[in-house]
């Protein structure tokens, strides 16, 4: 009872903050409803026994990805209510083709089964919990059986982060920096200058 | 009713999944909010693959759910990226005013 109680809390937030992700006039509203979405949806992973991921959606998530929309949506100097022009145009088609999508995952969810032999095709049997934790029977599976699997994303974060970087990287003319290889170059003899001054003559 | 299943699970996803792609129709200007509507999308599916992997007593739905997850950040900061970049260049982020990508 409570359990499903916490259930439809979770799942009308996620929903509900959805719906506001997509409508809401401001865009850091946007994100913020958005990282509200985030930490339902964790929530709703924690009832169904995955705390890892919900810990791992919280973080990454909530953490890194929406803060860096917040960052970029704050950073750009947009007016975006002229991007909102034609909202309300769109909106007709758009409703149209959501409901098509959702009418057909209703059909397939409707007429659907799972499979009489669906126990014997189970790859990686979840151990019992009392056993063995969520989070430590994940990790032995991801460094045992996709061990690959697991340096290939990491790889996928790498490339990331690489044409992040160049992408975003600029030289600015007229601005000075520290060249520290200069300065370390600099030797006293290119530097320093030693001038005989004459008695009352100056320089 | 207050017996919650699988297919209660899958009936939130489904939800978050039509949201996304009513909000990319929706917001049809905005990349940024085009491309929050992706991770929606993203979201969706992990829930999908979480719940599946929960009710069959599978680990392997767990697994992927991560690797998606790590694909959803490194696209997310990407295309970022180019946003940010594009801004830089054009001064605007309107999505019909992307026409330079075309080949």
């Amino acid at each position: 009872m409570i359990a499903a109680l916490i259930f439809y809390m979770f799942a009308a937030l996620t929903v509900g903050s959805a719906v506001m992700v997509i409508s809401a006039r401001n865009p850091v509203n946007s994100v913020l409803f958005l990282i509200l979405c985030f930490f339902n949806a964790a929530g709703l992973f924690l009832l169904l026994g995955a705390e890892f991921l919900a810990m791992v959606l919280v973080v990454v998530y909530v953490g890194a990805v929406a803060v860096l929309f917040l960052f970029v949506v704050m950073m750009l100097d947009i007016n975006f209510l002229k991007l909102r022009e034609g909202f309300l145009q769109y909106l007709p088609t758009g409703a149209v083709v959501g409901l098509v999508l959702l009418v057909e995952l209703a059909t397939l969810f409707g007429g659907w089964a799972f499979a009489p032999d669906v126990e014997a095709l189970v790859r990686s049997p979840m151990p019992p919990v009392a056993e063995v934790s969520n989070t430590e029977a994940l990790g032995r599976l991801l460094y045992t059986t996709y061990a690959y699997l697991f340096q290939a994303s990491g790889l996928v974060l790498l490339v990331a982060m690489v044409g992040t970087i160049l992408l975003t990287l600029r030289r600015r003319e007229g601005v000075r920096k520290q060249v520290i290889a200069d300065q370390v170059a600099r030797t006293a003899k290119n530097s320093v200058e030693i001038v005989k001054v004459p008695t009352g003559g100056g320089i | 009713m207050f017996e919650i299943g699988l297919a209660h699970y899958l009936t939130v996803a489904a939800m978050l999944f039509t949201l996304g792609v009513f909000g990319i129709f929706l917001n049809r200007k905005n990349v940024i909010i085009i491309m929050m509507s992706v991770e929606l999308m993203l979201l969706a599916v992990n829930l999908n693959m979480v719940a599946f992997s929960s009710y069959l007593n599978d680990l392997v739905g767990q697994v992927f759910a991560m690797f998606i997850l790590t694909v959803a950040a490194a696209e997310a900061a990407i295309g970022l990226a180019i946003v940010v970049v594009f801004f830089r260049n054009r001064g605007t982020i309107a999505v019909e005013e992307i026409s330079q990508l075309k080949g």
